[in-house]
């Protein structure tokens, strides 16, 4: 309960913000007649395009690498999940570069066709909607892959098998049996996603696409307005929040537990020929587009731009971005076993209310959680100063603000949804039954927790630490407001010269960011494909 | 077996944690100077190690675009910030109404900075000058169709105008101080027929509308002058040469009020620990050595008088200046940035 308190309070200070009041003129009336319909339809047509995208792509990646054979399978396996080292800003980056006007393609296709200006042909324009969409997607969809993949491997073929037995095709029995099974796994990953394109602003910056997260910095930055963004950020949090309700009510009378314990070898449905190939392009696909393609850019870039002093001094940096996001890793995981845990035994609606409200920082754009983080640190700091200069008659100074603390506490509040949620999956999945079968043997809850959920949850926990590894390697907008003096990490150096379109400064460093990115991403794939019951052990 | 290796590894996490966050906290040192600053390192680096070559001090440095006021005013009286340095005035006006900062006096400030360019109390100082120009195509673009900020919404212009996004600083600061100039009335027509002009949703940066006109989108852009400057000399993207050589500057306005021109510029925090060295670094980046550093590295107009201009700047020869008060135009930038969504102009 503390803990959730502590990592909620930064969120409370946003809507504390919200509801004091500005010394500016009130910003409703405006926004309401001029741009906030704009912003609304724009953010929900972004939402809605990033969300069917990732969950097609996704869920049926998943399925077709868990449970089909077919040329290259064993590669797409943890290629799959390579695009999500990708900082988004990066991806848009890239492919402005190449797809503009001024670019290679329609450079070639001008020269091609005899084309003159752009008045002779029509081009599709990568700075807008479609073009944000297609950016999120591609770096997005291995969120779902990996939730939807997890999810599919915890299946009891039994169930399967079972469906087919009753006279159940292979897609019937995907659509009727293994994706509603899968779908709490699903629904977790498409909100994760979701919150993660609320929450974007580098990329809908530079495609000039009208969210409403540019809404937030715009009252923010330009009508010097902070409480009317901390307000339009509250606003968002509801959203997602209600957003967040509405699912799981529509699932509320729903248990996910495996009734049988009967795991064996997966069936492996043989795909051949043109059906094989297929299977294999639609696995290609979104890794040539979203990895390969623009980390060969990126490639190119850096080469052309090396330097020697430029990489000792880029080492440092992803120096600093590492052990941040080790750390940072590291504590959320900590924190959401906790959480997760107590909710399991103790129940209890307000904690269950306190968890969920505590992972909403990760719909929050980065920089306004930042004025969150630092309006509880400030006082916190000026109110332990002012307490030790009147009792001691020395000033303590700042303790939190503007330290590694600081950042790392931001990150916490940022990324706890992340861990939160796959831990809190994987414990889901876990029938009480062994809870109960443990503590009838004389086992406390702490020697249950130990002995029994751990090994079983293993798989969730290392991807819990992996997806806050490596969204924290890409955070921006907290890094830069939080940070401590003459501190520097591989993204906001990748962004200083990003953000200025010198593309070639930046590239070794954001080449570091995803190269960090893929150990872990790596790794754990091969931790999953082994976490399935029944293998993998003993062999 | 397994629970004992799970165990081991969060042990070996946390200890690990607990080692990397000791190591990990940099903190000010006092007999330094502590900057929070919204400019970039490739300009601020070579100022400063200047700076610490001449005088001994330390600069202690955050690079943030965002939130250096409410970092100020949530770190209050303890904030180790001594100064902030930042581009356009509106920033600096922000923070004055935010009350962080305190006016500091120098004899030698006021001899080297123009009175408009400084607030009347000292609460802050300009260092560098820009003034926010038209790019126009050399050919496509006859000499006197465009001579003013008013010619870019006139119809003649219809489907030839780039420019960056509305919301922008720079474009909000312009728009302020068209307010400035022709009232609000006025300068939303003006915002209105210039929307209605341009060739594509605004969008990219300053350099990215010169790029457009240079590959024929539009004909005209609106940009900073600096930008002409680093795209002329970048030896690393060469082709940015061509697209300085397509264009040549316009001032507008040079027959009534001048160009718009705005400052980058240093003030001092109301919670400045070393408040001498603060004030010695801004001196120091008045200073003939430091304003050189300015001109060449980033091609901006010094505010020191009698400072050699990059060759490239003084090519395009003297402009005559708006004169209106800066602090003027800052407190009309709430109202410009409401008439960018009355006139949907970045739609």
């Amino acid at each position: 309960m503390a803990i959730t308190g502590v990592a909620m309070l930064p969120i409370l200070a946003v809507v504390v913000l919200a509801l004091t009041p500005s010394e500016g003129d009130d910003i409703w009336a405006h926004l309401v007649s001029t741009v906030l319909p704009d912003y609304i339809a724009t953010t929900l047509q972004l939402m809605v395009g990033v969300g069917f995208g990732t969950a097609i792509i996704g869920v049926a990646t998943a399925w077709l690498v868990t449970m089909c054979r077919f040329p290259g399978r064993r590669i797409f396996e943890w290629a799959m999940l390579l695009p999500m080292a990708m900082p988004a800003y990066v991806i848009a980056y890239v492919y402005t570069d190449i797809l503009e006007y001024a670019g290679p393609v329609q450079g070639m296709l001008r020269d091609l066709f005899g084309w003159q200006t752009g008045r002779d042909y029509w081009f599709p324009e990568i700075r807008s909607l479609g073009g944000a969409i297609t950016m999120m997607t591609l770096v997005l969809y291995p969120y779902v892959y990996l939730l939807s993949r997890a999810a599919f491997l915890g299946q009891s073929i039994g169930v399967l098998e079972a469906s087919r037995v009753l006279g159940r095709g292979p897609w019937r029995g995907f659509f009727t049996v293994a994706l509603p099974l899968a779908r709490p796994g699903i629904v977790i990953g498409v909100s994760l996603v979701l919150m993660e394109t609320l929450n974007d602003y580098g990329t809908v910056d530079f495609f000039a696409v009208n969210t409403f997260s540019l809404g937030i910095f715009d009252v923010w930055m330009n009508m010097n307005n902070v409480s009317g963004a901390a307000q339009l950020a509250t606003v968002l949090l509801l959203f997602v929040a209600a957003l967040v309700m509405s699912e799981r009510y529509a699932r509320r009378k729903q248990r996910y537990h495996n009734t049988s314990t009967k795991f064996q070898e997966l069936p492996g449905l043989r795909l051949r020929g043109k059906r094989g190939v297929l299977a294999m392009l639609v696995c290609a696909l979104p890794v040539l587009l979203g990895f390969v393609l623009p980390t060969a850019v990126l490639l190119d870039y850096a080469v052309r731009y090396y330097e020697p002093e430029l990489a000792l001094e880029i080492s440092g940096y992803a120096w600093n971005s590492i052990r941040l996001s080790l750390l940072a890793g590291g504590i959320a995981v900590l924190v959401a076993i906790v959480v997760a845990y107590s909710v399991r035994i103790r129940g209890g609606q307000a904690l269950k209310a306190f968890s969920r409200l505590a992972s909403l920082g990760y719909a929050i754009p980065g920089a306004v959680l930042a004025v969150g983080v630092m309006n509880v640190l400030g006082p916190l700091d000026n109110g332990i100063d002012a307490f030790s200069r009147e009792t001691f008659g020395i000033s303590t100074g700042l303790l939190f603000s503007g330290t590694i603390a600081a950042v790392t506490f931001g990150y916490l509040v940022r990324f706890l949804a992340l861990s939160l949620g796959t831990v809190e999956a994987g414990l889901g999945k876990i029938t009480p039954n062994m809870d109960g079968a443990a503590r009838s043997l004389g086992h406390g809850a702490f020697s249950t927790m130990r002995r029994v959920h751990m090994p079983l949850m293993r798989t969730s926990v290392l991807t819990a630490v992996m997806l806050v590894f490596v969204d924290c390697m890409k955070e921006l907008p907290m890094t830069t407001i939080l940070r401590p003096f003459n501190f520097q990490t591989l993204a906001t150096f990748v962004h200083q010269y990003a953000s200025d379109e010198q593309l070639g400064e930046a590239a070794l460093a954001a080449l570091s960011i995803v190269g960090v990115g893929i150990l872990p991403v790596v790794l754990l794939s091969y931790a999953i494909a082994r976490s399935r019951p029944g293998q993998g052990t003993g062999k | 077996m397994k629970t004992q290796v799970k165990k081991s590894g969060l042990l070996a996490l946390m200890t690990a944690s607990l080692i990397l966050s000791t190591g990990a906290a940099t903190t000010a040192e006092a007999a330094d100077v502590n900057l929070y600053t919204t400019r970039q390192p490739f300009l601020m680096k070579p100022l400063t190690d200047a700076f610490t070559k001449e005088t001994g001090i330390e600069v202690n440095m955050v690079y943030l675009k965002k939130g250096i006021l409410q970092r100020l005013k949530t770190e209050g009286r303890n904030s180790p910030a001594d100064l902030i340095l930042t581009a356009d005035i509106g920033n600096l006006h922000n923070h004055l109404k935010a009350g962080l900062l305190q006016p500091v006096s120098s004899t030698t400030l006021n001899k080297r900075i123009p009175a408009q360019y400084r607030h009347p109390d000292g609460l802050w100082y300009g260092l560098t000058m820009r003034a926010r120009v038209i790019y126009a195509h050399k050919d496509r673009v006859k000499p006197d169709e465009v001579t003013r900020y008013e010619d870019l919404a006139a119809p003649h212009m219809k489907g030839r105008v780039c420019i960056r996004s509305g919301k922008h600083v720079y474009n909000v600061s312009l728009l302020a101080s068209m307010i400035v100039a022709l009232g609000e009335d006025g300068a939303r027509k003006w915002a209105s027929d210039l929307h209605n002009n341009l060739a594509r949703k605004p969008q990219g940066n300053d350099r990215a509308q010169v790029k457009a006109v240079f590959e024929g989108q539009c004909d005209v852009a609106v940009g900073n002058t600096y930008y002409m400057g680093k795209m002329a000399t970048n030896e690393k993207s060469p082709e940015q040469k061509e697209w300085a050589k397509s264009v040549r500057i316009i001032f507008p306005n040079q027959q009534d009020r001048g160009t718009h021109v705005n400052i980058s510029g240093a003030a001092v925090t109301k919670s400045a620990k070393n408040k001498a060295n603060a004030l010695k670094l801004i001196e120091f980046l008045t200073s003939p050595a430091a304003q050189k550093i300015y001109a060449e590295t980033n091609f901006e107009y010094p505010i020191l008088e009698g400072v050699a201009l990059h060759p490239i700047v003084a090519s395009w020869g003297k402009f005559k200046a708006d004169k209106a008060w800066l602090s003027r135009i800052a407190e009309q930038r709430g109202a410009a940035s409401r008439l960018v969504d009355e006139v949907a102009f970045n739609k």
